[in-house]
């Protein structure tokens, strides 16, 4: 026996396996980051000064970073429609797109981090800058998780395309569903963080 | 359609005994063998973490007495592991779980000397709260809730809703590794210098934050543990949604697939937020942030260099948003196992099974609005309070509804008292003790008396210890002719839990009366400074005795799980006569993905026992 619906969806849930198993991760990761954003708000509110976050932080490097990674949200999306139109050749244009933003997207990031340091700026000096290290540090990390699975995609894993197309199909869908809810995050981040 | 899936299944057949030792029974993607693993590697976890605590009633029953034995400890282990493996001399399994006994012995000796933790035998208060910490987040996190969710659902749940396996085989596999991982973590903290971690299983800051090594260690364990959940609770809960099999609607499902379901909901959404506080905690110890340090707090005579900003409460917040509902994932798959032992030993179908399902979906909501009944002392105000109180009032209610069910379920029933029954009985009562001994902690005005007293620790393990790993008993003497094909020593069976039971309340029954005079929990020494609790010290020997002669009625249960596997295999797919799809499969199914002979379908309920007109008093859930 085969373990049934990992193509196909089952016609009382209307789902294939990985698709609710990525909703359900996505799920959970909702309550990590939510639990960061709480722990925010709790220490914003109880703290008797909070800088605003320009004073620290580089607006327009991103506001660069922010457009670069939805950017990569509309490419991830435009691969996994080439290979709803059977083009597999776009397929590898628009997921080599998405993984250079996402690769875009740490080197801004590293260039921050670095600029923080060389001016003194650790997660130790305040509550302030040590939020804003453990969250853009655990949303880099899903950038780089993200990176890793979209290249694998790119690479080794598309040779699936060429005999189960549609399981393939399938895979690049749950992974652009990861990737939105990075970029999601990222656009709570920037206002949050950035700009209150 | 048959001769297809059968030719199917021979195929699959041959292309499992193909494999290695190491790919079938160490990184098996199958889950009857991720079940096994879990459940070995669990209760061997829990035998770690009672001997730890043997200790410790040990050191409050004879304050800085020598250990009795000192000089003994390794002869007595010797002979011990000699014992275990005399039990039984099969192959393999029997090696592997061998080789266990020897590492734990070895650990126990390695704990029970040294100078940093027991100079000639006499415990040091610093390793007192080491083995206090390391013994609540053993027995829950690398005990019971792997035994419960990991063993038992991922043995029996595919099983009973006739699925070939679970969704993501290999994501399963990595979470029983994950686990291990994380679990090797924990324990080797004990040998990281300063010792293992020494907060309490809260690991409350600001004393964790300031603690020795092994609170990284610890806390990194925890990141292991819950990842290993994560992936678990999304397998679990794809799996039946999605693989059920023709037929198994939602309300055909058996009990304990519900509760399976709602706790791996409850895994998926309460375990990120501790994440979430290991994490900040991760932080604050290894970064030098300060979540949860506040300003200006002195240690060790000097002002501590915090950053400022953080509070220690949040914390509390973050901890008890996972570990309340935590409570939920302890006993929810035990309620579902005793559901079924109950039904099946009283040949009658459960009383109001769609009230109990109602009741654990709603539970599974309010779980998570009552978290801060855990924090009245924190003094976080008297609205804030109310609302808590009310929600705790609230959650009781659906809890009640499943025992009353239970009990209801009782009457009338033709009761067969095996072994499996026995332990299901018990639970009622027991788990009824626990419950409403929590009824007072849910109001503030109780709660800030008894807070932090040993009634606290009487009521939380009337829930856990004789509630459910009773039920935990209950299923793996249910189970165990499914897994291995034979049944369980009656006899035996029967001295084991009679043994326990009795020892049980002679264990925790004092900590009530302790707790209500006011005897302080995480004491080093007794209270022996409290003039009002002298008339109950003596208690601690009575509790202290009870779980040393407990610990020996354990040993007939090891001695049966070893025996029992020599006996001759039996034919009978259903030792019980149970109606549940598990039973249709073949004893001890074959250890490849595909469970069933053929593709089950399913016709009517989940217990249907005694229907009228019928020639059997059962009728299995795919007979039409």
């Amino acid at each position: 026996m085969e373990i049934p619906y990992t193509i196909e969806t089952r016609h009382d849930t209307g789902l294939y396996n990985a698709k609710l198993g990525i909703w359900l991760f996505l799920a959970s990761e909702v309550m990590l980051f939510g639990g960061l954003f709480a722990s925010y708000i709790l220490l914003r509110t109880g703290a008797s000064e909070w800088p605003h976050g320009s004073t620290y932080l580089n607006i327009p490097l991103a506001t660069l970073n922010t457009v670069v990674l939805i950017a990569s949200s509309v490419t991830m999306v435009m691969s996994w429609a080439s290979l709803m139109m059977n083009e597999f050749k776009k397929f590898k244009i628009y997921m080599g797109i998405t993984i250079l933003c996402g690769f875009l997207f740490l080197i801004v990031k590293y260039f921050e981090y670095s600029a923080k340091f060389e001016h003194g700026y650790f997660p130790s000096n305040n509550t302030f800058l040590a939020i804003y290290f453990t969250l853009t540090g655990l949303h880099g990390l899903h950038v780089i998780g993200g990176i890793v699975v979209n290249s694998y995609f790119w690479g080794a894993g598309s040779k699936m395309w060429f005999f189960q197309p549609k399981r393939f199909t399938n895979r690049i869908e749950i992974a652009g569903l990861y990737w939105h809810f990075v970029d999601l995050v990222w656009i709570f981040l920037f206002p949050v963080l950035y700009l209150l | 359609m048959k001769s297809t899936t059968q030719s199917n299944n021979k195929t699959h057949h041959e292309e499992h005994s193909e494999l290695n030792f190491w790919k079938k029974y160490i990184f098996s993607t199958d889950h009857k063998v991720i079940g096994i693993q879990y459940g070995i590697t669990s209760l061997l976890f829990l035998l770690l973490g009672f001997m730890l605590v043997m200790m410790m009633r040990w050191q409050i029953a004879y304050p800085e007495q020598q250990f009795p034995l000192y000089n003994f400890l390794i002869p007595f282990g010797v002979i011990g592991v000699i014992i275990m493996f005399i039990g039984g001399l099969q192959p393999k399994l029997n090696t592997v779980v061998g080789v266990c006994i020897i590492a734990l012995t070895g650990l126990f000796w390695y704990l029970g000397t040294g100078e940093e933790r027991m100079p000639e035998g006499i415990m040091l208060p610093e390793f007192y709260n080491q083995l206090g910490a390391m013994h609540g987040t053993i027995m829950v996190f690398l005990g019971v809730v792997p035994l419960a969710v990991g063993a038992f659902g991922n043995y029996v749940m595919p099983l009973q809703i006739g699925a070939p396996d679970m969704a993501f085989p290999k994501l399963n596999m990595a979470s029983y590794w994950v686990y291990f991982i994380g679990g090797v973590i924990m324990i080797a903290s004990f040998f990281v210098p300063g010792g293992a971690a020494n907060s309490g299983w809260t690991s409350y800051p600001p004393l964790a934050n300031i603690a020795t090594t092994g609170q990284t260690w610890w806390l990194l364990g925890m990141v292991f543990l819950i990842t290993s959940s994560l992936l678990g609770s999304v397998n679990f809960i794809v799996t039946i949604i999605q693989l059920r099999a023709t037929g198994l609607t939602f309300m055909r499902l058996p009990f304990f697939v519900w509760t399976q379901f709602i706790t791996s909901f409850l895994l998926l959404l309460a375990f990120p937020p501790l994440e979430v506080a290991g994490i900040l905690q991760l932080m604050d110890r290894v970064a030098g942030t300060s979540f949860f340090m506040p300003s200006g707090l002195v240690v060790s005579g000097q002002i501590f260099p915090a950053t400022g900003g953080g509070t220690p409460i949040l914390w509390q917040h973050l901890f008890w948003f996972l570990a309340h509902p935590e409570v939920y994932v302890l006993i929810l798959p035990a309620m579902g196992i005793i559901a079924e032992v109950i039904a099946n030993n009283t040949r009658r179908p459960l009383w109001g099974y769609k009230y109990m399902v109602y009741s654990i979906i709603f539970l599974c909501f309010i779980s998570f609005i009552v978290w801060a009944h855990h924090m009245y002392i924190t003094g976080m105000g008297t609205k804030i309070s109310a609302f808590f109180q009310t929600t705790t009032m609230i959650i009781s209610v659906p809890s009640i509804v499943i025992l009353s069910s239970l009990f209801v379920s009782l009457y009338g029933g033709s009761i067969r008292f095996n072994t499996p029954m026995l332990f299901a009985l018990a639970f009622l009562p027991m788990f009824g003790i626990g419950g409403l001994t929590g009824l007072p902690l849910g109001l503030s005005t109780s709660d800030i008396h008894l807070h932090d007293t040993y009634y606290v620790i009487g009521h939380f393990h009337y829930v856990v210890a004789p509630g459910t790993i009773f039920a935990l008993f209950a299923g793996i003497y249910f189970w165990y002719p499914k897994i291995t094909g034979r049944i369980l020593n009656e006899t035996l069976g029967k001295i084991h839990f009679w043994g326990s039971f009795v020892c049980m309340n002679f264990i925790f029954f004092p900590m009530l009366i302790q707790g209500l005079q006011g005897v302080a929990r995480r004491m080093y020494d007794g209270g022996q400074q409290y003039a009002h609790t002298q008339n109950v010290l003596y208690l601690n020997e009575v509790m202290s005795i009870a779980a040393w002669v407990m610990a020996v009625f354990q040993v007939f249960f090891i001695i049966n799980m070893f025996i029992s596997l020599r006996k001759e295999k039996q034919t009978d797919t259903n030792p019980w006569k149970a109606t549940t799809l598990d039973w249709t499969a073949t004893t001890s199914p074959p250890l490849a993905h595909g469970n069933f002979e053929t593709v089950p379908e399913v016709y009517c309920e989940a217990y249907e026992y005694s229907v009228p007109g019928d020639a059997q008093d059962f009728k299995p859930q795919n007979k039409q």
